[in-house]
């Protein structure tokens, strides 16, 4: 369709036919199609504000705390009553059973066994549980990028040793390395060389979750640069005498972009979730810090009696993995190309 | 065949002893986390746990800890240290928990998973799909501890249809041994239908506009045909390498959370509670057992390639 006013050399027109598929004039970069084509999947949009939403919300945990709920997230009130329709009742009753949602102001959604206010420690615990999955993402990212590029780029010696550690955290089960880490270092820390990590951090989960997903976004970059590193625009750069470090980082990485981009929301989603694992077996979060993990395990000790302590949290936890899932699923429409094929049937 | 065999072999065997490594290097990294100050007892003097110490080899260099426990892992009279039971008989006893909670679970979420991949795939884009797309993203968005402790309150306590947890040997009462595993297996499933059902339906998309597919229409061979034979056989590559290595995990004591929501006391809450307690002996062992299961199931993916796609050569 460009070629109707194009000067009509084969050149063009194939550029024309190629750009054709999309109803787009020639010349459009791939992440604006990219953009483009995620921008008509409403679900997805619609799911990507959902998550943006509750980390807003998340993030706003002192401003209802303060001015809604007056009160902290480890704030006891154990001893207190309030008023639900003009009736004086105990926050925690004598036989240690917590009050429910009461749909005012303290204590929306309840109060736990210590008689702290749930609402306020879901905005708390949600800040810390994202927190913990953004870190862990950007810690997974970052190594990932850089250890499958070098094992691919460099293959011999360097390859075989990355490629055996990865295979090594591969098979090694997840949660129980992630508990085995998170006990021993909510012991005893961990010692950065510049910083140091108290046991309780959140940096602790965070650091553990980053490194526990490193294999599963290297491997696949890996393969990819395999095939990238004997293209001739490779060549090209190591003729005009580019050393390593800028071919990698000019020639191969924008080239893997698309693939750490569609991994991005995988890798937030499963870190938020196994942060909830690992603190819902007490290797993660660690007291007096809330987190949604903490939450549910704490709430489900009392199953029967006070159910909405494993119910709020654990809905939020879904709501908001369930948002950067749907998103991601739409981003990695957006970004395959082969996704055109995909919509036809 | 051979070739395969053997470099297979030569890998799992430096995997495990890397593993194997790895888990008593973060144990040693712990402090205060001297096995021998627990083993003594609450009531020890210095000079008590200074004699434990001398008895279990806790004075000596790491290396020769860490050949000394191998040693005995090999010849299986490893003893854990704050139980003092050997800890093969422990996992023995854990194991029927396990495999049965694998197999079980197992076989739902892979029939489940193809079906309704397929039956994605095959109504691509309509109502169907969408719905099963939306089922399936909530599976892979919810935890499984809260799953199954939803099912444990709804399902078990209120409704009172299921039993509350804990595990019945199969010996013992087979009806109840799938009573109580009912729960727990669908619990379990959800996250894997939810993943292969999504990628078997991607990888069903792919193949349908495959030449040796529309060679296949081309000769006429039924719909129903070309669908089983020719797509979905062909489909199924990345789904049957995600099952053996998801199998061989929870087989292995992967699913620790499962396990522990619904209390069904296998070798991944053997392992949880050995770490808990800073016991070392058990986790060298559990880590180790599903490393091999990985290993192993992941040879049997391969060669189950190779009986799929003749292309594949071992």
């Amino acid at each position: 369709m460009a070629t109707t006013e194009s000067t009509g050399t084969e050149f063009t027109s194939d550029l024309g036919t190629l750009a054709g598929e999309e109803h787009a004039p020639p010349g459009i970069g791939p992440y604006r199609l990219a953009a483009r084509r995620l921008r008509r999947n409403k679900v997805a949009l619609a799911f990507g504000a959902l998550f943006l939403l509750i980390v807003i919300i998340c993030l706003l945990a002192p401003v209802y705390a303060n001015h809604i709920a007056h009160t902290t997230p480890s704030a006891n009130h154990l001893t207190d009553q309030i008023r639900i329709d003009g009736k004086l009742k105990d926050v925690v009753s004598e036989s240690g059973i917590p009050t429910g949602p009461t749909w005012h102001g303290r204590f929306f959604l309840g109060a736990d066994t210590n008689g702290r206010d749930v609402a306020v420690r879901l905005l708390y615990g949600g800040r810390n549980s994202l927190v913990i999955g953004f870190i862990a993402t950007f810690i997974t990212m970052v190594l990932a990028t850089i250890l499958g590029t070098a094992a691919g780029y460099f293959r011999g010696w360097i390859d075989a040793i990355l490629s055996r550690v990865f295979d090594l955290l591969w098979a090694y089960p997840v949660y129980i390395l992630g508990i085995a880490l998170g006990v021993s270092l909510a012991v005893g820390g961990l010692n950065l060389g510049v910083t140091q990590l108290k046991g309780n951090s959140l940096g602790v989960p965070a650091v553990i979750i980053g490194f526990i997903y490193v294999p599963y976004v290297a491997k696949p970059i890996r393969g990819q640069v395999l095939g990238l590193r004997s293209r001739e625009f490779v060549d090209a750069a190591r003729a005009m005498g580019q050393g390593h470090t800028r071919i990698m980082f000019g020639e191969i990485i924008p080239n893997v972009t698309s693939t750490i981009i569609v991994f991005i929301p995988l890798i937030i989603a499963n870190a938020i979730l196994t942060e909830a694992g690992l603190s819902y077996l007490g290797a993660g979060v660690q007291d007096p810090n809330p987190s949604w993990g903490t939450m549910i395990s704490d709430g489900i000790r009392l199953i029967p009696s006070a159910i909405h302590l494993t119910l709020v949290p654990g809905m939020m936890l879904v709501l908001c993995v369930l948002g950067i899932n749907v998103f991601g699923d739409g981003v990695r429409d957006a970004m395959d190309p082969r996704a055109k094929v995909r919509i036809e049937h | 065949m051979g070739r395969f065999i053997l470099h297979r072999a030569v890998s799992t065997i430096a995997l495990l002893f890397a593993i194997s490594i790895l888990t008593f290097l973060i144990f040693q990294a712990i402090p205060n986390g001297d096995p021998s100050v627990r083993l003594a007892g609450r009531l020890a003097t210095p000079p008590d746990i200074e004699n434990v110490r001398h008895q279990w080899g806790f004075d000596k260099p790491i290396y020769v800890q860490y050949v000394k426990t191998m040693g005995k892992i090999i010849n299986g009279t490893v003893v854990s240290y704050t139980q003092q039971i050997n800890v093969m008989d422990e996992i023995k006893r854990a194991l029927p928990a396990t495999l049965s909670l694998a197999i079980g679970a197992g076989i739902i979420w892979f029939s489940l998973g193809v079906l309704f991949g397929f039956l994605s795939a095959m109504r691509a884009g309509k109502l169907l799909d969408r719905g099963l797309t939306v089922l399936a993203l909530i599976g892979v968005s919810t935890p499984v501890f809260f799953l199954g402790a939803m099912m444990l309150y709804y399902l078990g306590f209120k409704a009172n249809l299921f039993p509350l947890g804990n595990y019945v040997k199969l010996t013992d009462d087979p009806w109840q041994w799938f009573y109580h595993l009912l729960m727990p297996w669908f619990a379990l499933s959800v996250l894997f239908i939810g993943v292969y059902s999504r990628v078997l339906r991607g990888t069903i998309l792919d193949t349908i506009n495959e030449d040796y597919v529309r060679a296949a229409r081309a000769k006429g061979i039924s719909e129903r045909r070309v669908m089983v034979r020719h797509v979905l056989r062909n489909s199924m590559i990345p789904v049957i390498s995600l099952f053996g290595l998801d199998f061989a995990a929870v087989i292995g004591g992967g699913a620790i959370l499962t396990e522990s929501v619904f209390q069904l006391h296998g070798v991944g809450q053997y392992a949880a509670d050995s770490i808990f307690r800073l016991d070392v002996p058990p986790v060298l062992v559990i880590s180790m057992l599903t490393a091999f299961t990985v290993v192993i199931l992941g040879a049997l993916v391969d060669i189950l390639y190779a009986l799929l796609d003749p292309r594949i050569r071992l």
